[in-house]
């Protein structure tokens, strides 16, 4: 943004070129649309998503396939076996993340409900990390780094230092936060001072997150194991976070820390001055600054809090479930933290319950894939499919025939270039990605 | 713009794969019943294995142990369930799942599995539990680790590369820095060192230095452009014959070696007839994981079950040299001689392949 030219606060002079201004435009136009879909259409993308799940699983299923192979001679076998496959699969899936009425035992029964929100408790956090970058127009792609950098930092302090039983838990996980603050903070300031574009640093930060860890997990000062493994020691007894129902359970007390982080985000975004601040400069930063708000402080705390809570979701990952930490640690969780907060629509409310239903799609696959032998990536498939379906709600309402809450979009952009501010505003914002930003800042000292 | 009618599209793709595909006649005899492990169970055992995240498709381990429990299922008719894991995340809760699930015996392939092994082993001592390439953390005793010293196989093998080269010049590189990869390089490279010493000869190893453990790898078990990369690197730098330690990631290398005439050294199973470069495949440098794993089977359904460990060795064939295939005539007579003694030596412990990435 050109700060010596108040009075042309367009694309600046030295913009790369307009095809990127135009894509970044283009991106926030769809998260504003993102965030404005109805709860309807998340369901009714859910409801798409099981089909299209329960397509392919047929398609995969052998027995299926050789039914199929005779239809005509007699479509009931095939039909009777779509049905108990599909109906075998989608029970498994929710018996592993709801309640399992085949357990062995009552306490076995209820355990799936707590891994679901095992599960889900690093999805939320890193969800509304993500979130809150959307909120304020900044598409952080980096909560993998962020998360490693987090649970690295979380891990080395759970089991290099000796402390006492509530501050060790406490520090290490003040070492996430501040792992991920660091990570998204690189991003942040490089955004607010060079005008970087964050999608390219934090995918970028994402690789250099993993190799740094690859190289740590081959030092010995670092994993403390004794053995070339690239593995580190567990972490400390009083480090982890507790559990909460006893053995034979994994929930521990991240659960709370997602809730509060859940609430505290609910605070920052719609409470407090910074947060205001926050969705102001994803509204509109020129406005933004002309009112006075000081935006690239905003833009590096946006991503600094961001990535502050990915570390945090890392941490807690890691010293709530796995101990160990291992190159592998973040898995996906850093890019599914992304389809959550989508899903989600960025809100901190909508993000907790879209990390529980991600959380509860991971845990019931791996009853679904060992019980019934359907492949666990369906549950992939069932995730990008919700999401995809969330993205463009046009869709989802011509396979259900919605009629558009708006009318229909063609009649909507006549109605607006009658209006003859709002006509010339957006010609001129087109002129000026299009043809350059020379030529932009022209036609609006010209109008103007 | 009027949207598509769904329904039109649906009937008319239902239409066409029905059309394509269902005509064909009716079983006689009843349909089998489709709950899934439904299989003529002639003995009552369960046998069931948890991959780490590279999947049953990863060329290596997992590939192998998948291949050693089917055989299994095969021979002795007993039910099985698998699990494959796509993050570390889930390892344990498919541990777990198996054990819910009633298995006689759970695999856990690779040593990212060692924690939640352990873990379920102390948990459920009434079923047992075998960890490929790994020692069993705390070594439960329903717990037996399946281990492998290919260091002594490889050690053959980089002897055999160290005779047959041309050039005075080796390779090898890996997928990632981890002990079961290195395992192979450090053997390799000690393979060469005899050479050198017993022929008075200066034949060159690139892509790994045993002493500083450091070397070329593509940081990755799948990527097959990052093996052809550092398979081109290692040819300029002169080597003819290079062994890639690094499941499909290797296939990169086969390309690479065609166009520039070398020669490779496939591991882990015999890839003259596992891979399509049988051609250029000088030798292999066996691990047998898959017979390990139909072994530990076989004495589970026979109540003989132990938690001693497997340690696959040149001794017991755990490891070996593959034959030489279509380079039968190239390799000269005094090599396969001398690598017959090097087994005995290895075998009767006057010569010890030394790594300190063995198991």
């Amino acid at each position: 943004m050109s700060e010596k030219k108040p009075d042309t606060p367009e694309t600046p002079a030295t913009s790369p070129g307009g095809a990127l201004k135009e894509a970044e435009s283009r991106l926030h136009y769809a998260l504003r649309q993102l965030s404005q879909a109805s709860w309807v259409i998340t369901v009714l993308a859910i409801v798409v998503a099981l089909v299209v799940g329960a397509v392919l699983i047929l398609a995969t299923n052998p027995q299926v396939q050789a039914t199929a192979g005779y239809f005509f001679a007699r479509p009931g076998d095939f039909f009777l076996t779509s049905f108990e496959v599909i109906r075998d699969a989608y029970s498994a899936l929710f018996r592993g993340a709801v309640y399992d009425w085949q357990a062995a035992t009552g306490q076995r029964s209820i355990r799936p409900i707590t891994e679901t929100l095992v599960n889900a408790v690093p999805l939320i956090l890193a969800g509304l990390g993500i979130a809150i970058g959307f909120r304020s127009g900044m598409l952080n792609i980096g909560g993998q780094g962020q998360m490693i950098l987090g649970a690295t930092f979380g891990a080395f302090i759970g089991y290099a230092f000796s402390l006492p039983l509530g501050a060790h838990l406490l520090l290490a996980l003040l070492g996430g936060v501040l792992g991920g603050a660091i990570w998204g903070g690189i991003a942040g300031v490089l955004k607010a001072k060079t005008g970087a574009n964050e999608v390219i640093v934090t995918i970028m930060l994402n690789n250099i997150a993993l190799y740094l860890l690859a190289w740590l997990l081959r030092q010995q000062w670092f994993v403390q194991t004794g053995s070339n493994q690239p593995i580190t020691a567990p972490v400390d007894e009083s480090a982890r976070l507790f559990g909460l129902l006893g053995s034979g359970f994994r929930l521990h007390a991240g659960i709370f820390i997602a809730i509060a982080a859940t609430v505290f985000v609910w605070w920052l975004l719609e409470r407090s001055t910074l947060g205001f601040e926050f969705r102001a400069i994803g509204e509109n930063p020129e406005a933004a600054r002309t009112a006075g708000i000081n935006v690239p402080k905003a833009t590096a705390l946006v991503l600094i809090i961001g990535g502050a809570l990915c570390g945090l979701g890392g941490a807690a990952h890691l010293l709530g479930t796995e101990y160990r930490l291992a190159a592998g640690i973040a898995g996906t969780l850093g890019f599914d933290a992304i389809t959550v907060a989508l899903l989600g629509r960025s809100r901190p409310l909508g993000t907790f319950l879209a990390g529980l239903l991600f959380g509860g799609l991971r845990a019931g696959g791996v009853l679904m894939q060992t019980q019934t032998g359907t492949p666990v990536d369906i549950v992939l498939v069932l995730q990008s499919v919700i999401v995809l379906l969330i993205a463009a709600p046009p869709l989802v309402r011509a396979i259900f025939f919605l009629p558009n809450p708006d009318g229909s979009p063609r009649r909507k952009r006549r109605r607006r270039s009658k209006n003859g501010e709002a006509g010339s505003d957006g010609q001129r914002e087109l002129a000026e990605s299009r043809g350059g930003s020379a030529a932009g800042a022209n036609t609006r000292e010209v109008t103007s | 713009m009027r949207p598509f009618n769904p329904k039109a599209v649906f009937s008319l793709a239902a239409v066409g794969v029905l059309a394509l595909s269902a005509c064909g006649e009716a079983p006689d005899d009843e349909p089998e019943d489709d709950d899934a492990g439904e299989a003529a169970e002639e003995v009552d055992y369960t046998a069931c294995v948890v991959s780490d995240d590279g999947g049953w498709n990863d060329q290596s381990f997992n590939q192998s142990a998948y291949a050693g429990l089917q055989s299994a299922v095969d021979d002795f008719g007993i039910d099985h369930n698998e699990a494959e894991s796509n993050s570390e995340a889930e390892f344990g809760p498919n541990v777990d799942s198996m054990v819910q699930a009633g298995c006689d015996i759970t695999f856990g392939v690779g040593f990212l599995l060692a924690e939640a092994i352990s873990e379920a082993a102390l948990e459920n001592t009434d079923t047992t539990f075998a960890l490929i390439d790994e020692w069993v953390p705390e070594e439960p005793e329903n717990a037996k680790p399946l281990v492998f010293n290919t260091a002594e196989a490889a050690y053959l093998a980089g002897y055999v590369a160290a005779a047959v080269s041309e050039t005075g010049t080796v390779g090898t590189w890996g997928g990632l820095q981890i002990p079961s990869v290195t395992v192979f390089m450090d053997g390799f490279a000690d393979g060469v060192d005899r050479y050198n010493d017993d022929n008075d000869a200066d034949v060159e190893l690139v892509g790994w230095d045993k002493d500083a453990q450091d070397g070329s790898f593509s940081g990755s078990f799948s990527d097959q452009t990052a093996g052809a990369t550092l398979t081109e690197q290692l040819l300029a730098q002169d080597a003819d014959i290079i062994m890639p330690v690094a499941g499909a990631s290797g296939l990169g290398a086969g390309p690479a070696l065609e166009e520039a005439g070398g020669m490779m050294i496939w591991v882990d199973s015999d890839g003259y007839e596992s891979t399509e470069y049988g051609d250029i495949i000088l030798t292999s440098v066996l691990k047998e994981i898959s017979q390990a794993v139909y072994d530990t089977i076989e004495e589970g359904i026979n109540d003989s079950f132990s938690s001693e460990p497997y340690v696959g060795d040149l001794e017991n064939e755990g490891v070996g040299l593959a034959p030489f295939h279509d380079f039968e005539d190239e390799v000269p007579d005094e090599v396969k001689d001398t690598i017959e003694e090097l087994t005995e030596e290895i075998v009767s412990g006057e010569t010890t392949v030394e790594s300190e990435n063995s198991p």
